[in-house]
């Protein structure tokens, strides 16, 4: 009875998944610039033109479905993400949120795309990159709107408030600005698909590894890989929910900076 | 057993923006139960509110690799 329950067949212990499984080797020989990341993102970004120049290509008063689910997609960023939280000047901004949500997404999707299945946004440099494009626009577009010296006098001296307080409300409103939101940004999108991956890294090797063990453990497996699959699912959800927020995040961050009082 | 206490001390320290994302989206979801037109105005102010809880959790994560 106790051979039922072991741990192992072969009493060689479960590696759990790490942080290294995500440090993939060059696909085509020594090139770093080859690895499968980096392969995901120029997959991307060619998925994501060819879709959108097909699907407006012929574009008609009765749209095909193609068209269609182009455009729902579109009206998705411009209606709910630029013009309700932007305002009026939101069309300047809509070809960036598009260009970010799409992109994005898709290598959110990469992760439980089969053979593909690994997001890229998993290797922390690429939300950094994308972090920087927004943190550079935003400051960009407020020092435009209301010139260098009023945008930070808003956002150290906040009006309305005592002035005592400045002591306290000053550098946390800097460190706002300039390091906090860059870097949860990005590291709340690395985050979110680091851990996915990693759970159903978990799951799914857990259940193979269960597969090799003994009769009693076989019987087990097919409940981790039952498992590995609804996780697939709510991983699914999760990729889409994080495209979404940081867009949404985005565009609060530029309404910001484009309104007038903070 | 293999493994760190850094990820321990994570998790202890994720249950404060755990609750307090909970009781911000809470906030919002009764805010526009009762009054559905206030939505598009609840929304950018509970989504920073949201991200500004989270972001707590986040420089959780961090240290807990890092340190």
């Amino acid at each position: 009875m106790g051979s039922l329950f072991r741990l192992s067949g072969e009493g060689e212990g479960f590696v759990p998944p790490s942080s290294n499984d995500f440090e993939l080797p060059p696909v085509f020989g020594d090139n770093a610039f080859t690895t499968k990341p980096i392969i995901l993102v120029f997959l991307s970004v060619i998925l994501v033109s060819v879709f959108f120049v097909l699907s407006a290509r012929k574009a008609a008063v009765v749209p095909s479905k193609l068209q269609f689910a182009g455009e729902s997609i579109y009206s998705f960023v411009r209606n709910d993400l630029g013009r309700d939280i932007i305002g009026h000047e939101f069309m300047r901004f809509v070809p960036y949120l598009f260009t970010l949500f799409t992109f994005v997404l898709t290598n959110n999707i990469f992760g439980i795309v089969p053979f593909l299945q690994f997001p890229t946004m998993s290797r922390v440099s690429f939300p950094y990159v994308l972090a920087v494009f927004t943190f550079v626009v935003f400051h960009y577009v407020g020092i435009r709107k209301q010139g260098i010296i009023k945008y930070l006098k808003d956002i150290m001296f906040m009006p309305g408030v005592p002035k005592p307080v400045y002591i306290l409300l000053t550098p946390i409103e800097l460190a706002t600005f300039f390091l906090v939101r860059p870097l949860t940004l990005s590291l709340r999108l690395f985050a979110n698909m680091f851990a996915g991956h990693l759970l159903l890294l978990v799951f799914i090797l857990g259940g193979e590894h269960l597969f090799q063990g003994v009769l009693g453990l076989k019987l087990i497996s097919p409940f981790a890989f039952a498992f590995g699959i609804g996780l697939t699912f709510f991983e699914f959800m999760v990729q889409c929910l994080q495209a979404y927020i940081f867009t949404l995040l985005t565009a609060l961050y530029i309404a910001g900076a484009l309104a007038d009082e903070h | 057993m293999e493994g760190t206490l850094n990820l321990v001390g994570y998790g202890l320290s994720a249950i404060g923006p755990a609750i307090a994302t909970g009781m911000i989206f809470a906030a919002y979801i009764s805010g526009v139960a009762r009054q559905p037109e206030a939505r598009s105005v609840l929304q950018p102010i509970a989504f920073l509110g949201f991200a500004l809880a989270e972001a707590l959790a986040l420089f959780g994560l961090v240290l807990a690799f890092v340190l």
